[in-house]
């Protein structure tokens, strides 16, 4: 066992893990939040991506190790009034035009999607097409097909960028 | 008063889509119970063969681990689908890799795979089959060694199945020796006879999330079973409930299931889970505690269920100007190694085998073989993929064979309305292929693309391409599946209470794993009793609670499931007319108000509905005649491509996708089913491939399993034809498996146009197409140095023509 120091959604908590163990199985298990899924266990299909220190990362290849002292954010903390307890008030607009697109189907792709999503307008407020599908592409779906999900991260960005102008 | 908006045909919010985008959603894996053990499979490491010995390692503390044997089957050893030959636990004998044959559990997951690495079993090996060949060679030899499955009275096989064969299927356009003699008449008297043979490949359906449950059981005071509670990822909660009471030898009301957000399925979990849930339950039952199993993605991608691999032949008689006289059609799936659903998909294959054409003479002929794979499952389509891709690949050969475009040879033969399909189905409502073809070909801009790309061809690497396909899809079980379904729905309103005011609750079975059931049906039966969308909600799917809306299978939802909806919706509203003086004409207001009045007097208000054929529905098991589904939907889709002639990849380019599927009920849900049924189909036409040795697939990974990624996909353009329908709710019909039918043929028929060479199987890879242009000689080939009016691997006979 070691002790890491790691800020998840911007609490910061010690935890005693397996310095191997899998930063998804430190969150969900540990951190008991369970937003973040396990789709493939290899890196392969994004469905346990994260933010750490900013930086879209597959939960399930990061050991517990590496996180010591990270900020990580996981799909429970993209609403803004995510408090401890009960359901927040407001989606973040991301949330908000997958839900209103069709960005979801079966869900167990979404937190990781919009994470992904995050990471990908942070960078490009305003993606070219192509750069939304570079930007998702370690993002399998298996419902949509993209293409609503595509519209989705399109009218999130217009929401975000006339949030802030 | 002004009308409120229509609710069909609206895109109100997906019901439990606020918790999905939250994270908030409770997947089966998500879900704790206090004292939980987790549960293992142990598998067979061979094909096929008698199992020696079992031996358990002393490093390993066995007193800490349940673990269950064959011998510990309080009932019968046997998941039981449609017959009963498919073992629990294998007993002394293994019929496929990765075949379960024991079950461990252990208060820590971590503890099970040490515990799995120190078991042993020896096997006595036995020669298997691996492929539909090798199993009907089995046969026509009469090598005894390699008959590996054989019909069983006690099973429920015997008068069904022969040696390594689980069904057989013959349909005639007519009656039988009139049609023969038809068929002869048709190949004498033709201009044209084409051959064709075609197949297609296994897929994994790859819902994102693995297949999970966690079981209970609970015992009475003397320690006897009592009941079972089974909750986890699935679509057919009843038929968990119906395996539990056989493996356990319990009435139905001691099995409860409860399905929790299930992520993803695609009919992959649709028969499976009777196979998990019994395991976990045998594990719970002997060590006392929940047990959750959740595969990881390797063993959920090498031990479930996978779409059937086919072969198809087609024998076409056509006459000098094209017009269809007659086919014989041969259809063969491999459904592994035992029966589960295979009977009903190659039902379905057969069924959609002739395609949406005319066809004066016609037969099919169809059988399901059995191999020392694990079996082939329910996946999106269930037969009617391979069997499509077939006719429709074919269409284009016999256009070539002919001298007619793609598009003229389908427009002399389509199907139009008030046509008699070859089961003797009057097509009564309106469709009509002619003008689909004629808008879908223009959306695509087809014609200029033909034009343009024969040009830009001759001097570019890069090949490109259009093709379509056109096809139907039934919707609904086949034939008198509907009527001995017996599907039953409930409504129920709640009534008003502190924090909550008065809604109405849907209860089915019907499960929801993305295509959006809680929605739609919330919004049928709110359009119906003219409240609002949010007044209306739906049961958790807890067999304690809800009725038996049948399974969420074969596009069945909207359609039918959705009309009992709406009729258990019109019935409420007939109550309260009688017993609460509901007026003619009402409203939101005016609905609840009655409520009120009804619930002065009465302490429950509820009306159930059960199946009843819309139109008269008859069908023959028999004679295999009669109306196949209740409904059918009709579409075109256009593919275009383009083939890299220095790394032989074919991509998918652009793709245009048209459906008449009767009243869309909601256009987001509707157009996010097509994108994601074509998304499949790609994937199934170029990208993904089942690697097979000895029976295991070996690429059980998503590095080397291929699925699409935004990356590889088109531009995907969805476009619907509205003719309502009287069997759906305000006209729907079904849509969930027709995406997956089309671009298969289409994608193969546009890389036939781009490179001058007709393909016949799926998945075509790179190395295929290597390989094929290799053996033509034509390493750098484009399509001026092809000759593409002769096809070199099937004989063409064209007697002459008459004039
Ligand atoms: S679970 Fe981590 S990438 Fe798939
Ligand atoms: S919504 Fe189901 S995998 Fe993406």
């Amino acid at each position: 066992m070691s002790t890491i120091q790691i800020t998840i959604n911007g609490t910061s908590q010690s935890l005693d893990v397996p310095p191997m163990k899998r930063l998804l199985d430190v969150l969900r298990e540990d951190a008991h939040l369970t937003g973040t899924k396990e789709g493939c266990g290899e890196g392969e299909c994004g469905a346990c991506a994260v933010l750490m220190n900013g930086e879209l990362v597959n939960s399930c290849l990061v050991p517990a190790l590496h996180a010591d002292g990270a900020s990580v954010c996981t799909i429970e903390g993209v609403a803004p009034s995510a408090a401890a307890e009960g359901e927040p008030a407001h989606l973040h607009p991301i949330q908000q035009c997958f839900f209103e697109n069709g960005g979801a189907q079966c869900g167990i792709c979404t937190p990781g999607m919009i994470l992904a999503t995050h990471h990908l307008l942070d960078k490009y407020p305003n993606p070219t097409l192509e750069q939304i599908k570079e930007g998702l592409a370690g993002n399998l779906c298996r419902c949509t097909g993209y293409m609503r999900i595509f519209e989705s991260v399109q009218k999130a960005a217009q929401a975000l960028t006339t949030i802030s102008t | 008063m002004p009308e409120p908006p229509s609710l069909i045909g609206a895109s109100p919010l997906r019901k439990e889509g606020r918790a999905k985008v939250l994270g908030a959603a409770r997947y089966i894996d998500d879900i704790e119970l206090p004292g939980m053990w987790h549960g293992a499979t142990v598998r067979s490491t061979i094909a096929r063969g008698r199992i020696r010995s079992i031996t358990f390692s002393d490093e390993i503390d066995w007193s800490e681990y349940a673990i269950v044997r064959p011998s510990d089957i309080p009932g019968e050893n046997v998941i039981v689908h449609l017959i009963k030959d498919h073992p629990c636990l294998a007993d002394g004998f293994v019929n496929h890799p990765e075949e379960p044959i024991l079950l461990i559990a252990h208060p820590s997951k971590a503890a099970l795979l040490r515990a799995k690495a120190a078991i042993r079993i020896e096997y006595d090996p036995l020669p298997g089959v691996f492929t539909i060949e090798e199993s009907e060679a089995a046969v026509e030899s009469g090598d005894a060694e390699r008959i590996m499955w054989e019909p069983n009275e006690a099973a429920g096989s015997a008068t069904f199945g022969s040696a390594n064969c689980f069904r057989q299927y013959q349909l005639y356009s007519g009656e039988a020796k009139e049609t023969e003699a038809g068929l002869a008449k048709a190949f004498e008297e033709a201009a044209f006879i084409v051959e064709g043979e075609y197949s297609t490949g296994a897929q994994e359906q790859l819902y994102i999330e693995n297949n999970g449950v966690i079981a209970e059981c609970f015992r009475d005071e003397h320690g006897n079973i009592e009941s079972l509670c089974v909750q986890g990822s699935m679509q057919c909660p009843y038929y968990l409930v119906h395996a539990l009471t056989v493996v356990f030898n319990l009435p139905e009301d001691k099995c409860r299931v409860i399905q929790v957000e299930t992520g993803g399925a695609f009919g992959g979990k649709e028969d499976f889970p009777s196979v998990i849930g019994s395991h976990a339950a045998l594990l719970a039952m002997k060590c006392g505690h929940p047990v959750k199993i959740v595969y990881d993605r390797a063993e959920d991608m090498a031990g479930t269920t996978k779409r059937h691999p086919s072969r198809t032949r087609h024998r076409t008689a056509l006459s000098k100007d094209g017009m269809l006289l007659g086919a014989e059609i041969e259809v063969a799936l491999d459904g592994g190694a035992y029966t589960t659903l295979s009977p009903t998909v190659l039902s379905r294959a057969t069924l959609h085998a002739p395609g949406p054409y005319r066809w004066p003479f016609l037969r099919v002929r169809s059988k399901a073989m059995a191999t020392n794979i694990p079996p082939h499952g329910a996946f999106r389509g269930f037969g009617a993929p391979q069997a499509l891709f077939g006719i429709e690949r074919h269409m284009d050969r016999v256009a070539k064979v002919v001298g007619l475009t793609p598009e003229e040879l389908r427009r002399r033969n389509f199907l139009r309305t008030g046509d008699v399909t070859v089961t003797g189905q009057k097509l009564h409502e309106a469709f009509d292929m002619n003008a689909m073809l004629t808008r879908v070909l223009k959306e695509h801009g087809y014609h200029e693309k033909l034009a343009r790309f024969a040009e830009e061809n001759k001097t570019s690497p890069i090949k490109r391409g259009v093709g379509f396909a056109a096809f139907l899809h039934g919707a609904g079980f086949t034939g008198s599946g509907e009527r001995r379904l017996n599907s039953e729905v409930v409504l129920r309103v709640d009534k008003a209470t502190a924090g909550q005011p008065a809604r109405v609750c849907v209860l089915v079975s019907s499960t929801e794993f993305g295509q959006g059931t809680n929605t739609i049906l919330s919004q049928v039966a709110a359009h119906t009793l003219g409240i609002a969308y949010d007044d209306v909600y739906l049961a958790k799917i807890d067999t304690a609670v809800v009725p038996n809306s049948g399974p969420t299978v074969a596009s069945r939802t909207a359609m039918i499931v959705g009309k009992l909806v709406e009729r258990a919706s019109l019935k409420l509203l007939e109550t309260l007319r009688t017993y609460s003086a509901l007026p003619e004409t009402c409203d939101r207001d005016t609905f609840f108000a009655a409520t009120e009045r009804y619930f002065a007097e009465h302490e429950t208000l509820r009306t159930s509905v059960r199946y009843e054929p819309q139109a008269p529905v008859f069908w023959d098991d028999q004679l295999y005649r009669g109306e196949a589904y209740p409904g059918f939907a009709w579409a075109i889709y256009v593919a275009e491509v383009a083939v890299d002639m220095n790394t032989y990849q074919a991509t998918c380019t652009r793709f245009d996708a048209l459906q008449e599927v009767g009243r869309v009920l909601h256009p987001v849900l509707a157009k996010g089913q097509i994108e994601g049924g074509v998304a499949q189909g790609i994937g199934y036409a170029i990208y993904e491939r089942c690697e097979w040795k000895e029976g295991r697939m070996m690429n059980n990974q998503m590095t080397n399993y291929i699925m699409p990624t935004s990356a590889d996909l088109p531009e995907i353009h969805v476009h619907f034809e509205e003719v309502p329908s009287v069997h759906g709710p305000g006209g729907a019909k079904g849509i969930g498996e027709l995406p997956m039918d089309g671009p298969g043929p289409a994608i193969l028929n546009a890389i036939e146009n781009a490179t001058g060479v007709s393909f016949h199987s799926i998945p075509l890879l790179p190395e295929d197409i290597f390989e094929r242009f290799t053996s033509l000689g034509h390493l750098h080939g484009g399509s001026e140095d092809i000759d593409a009016t002769v096809d070199r691997d099937t004989e063409v006979e064209a007697p002459e023509v008459t004039v």
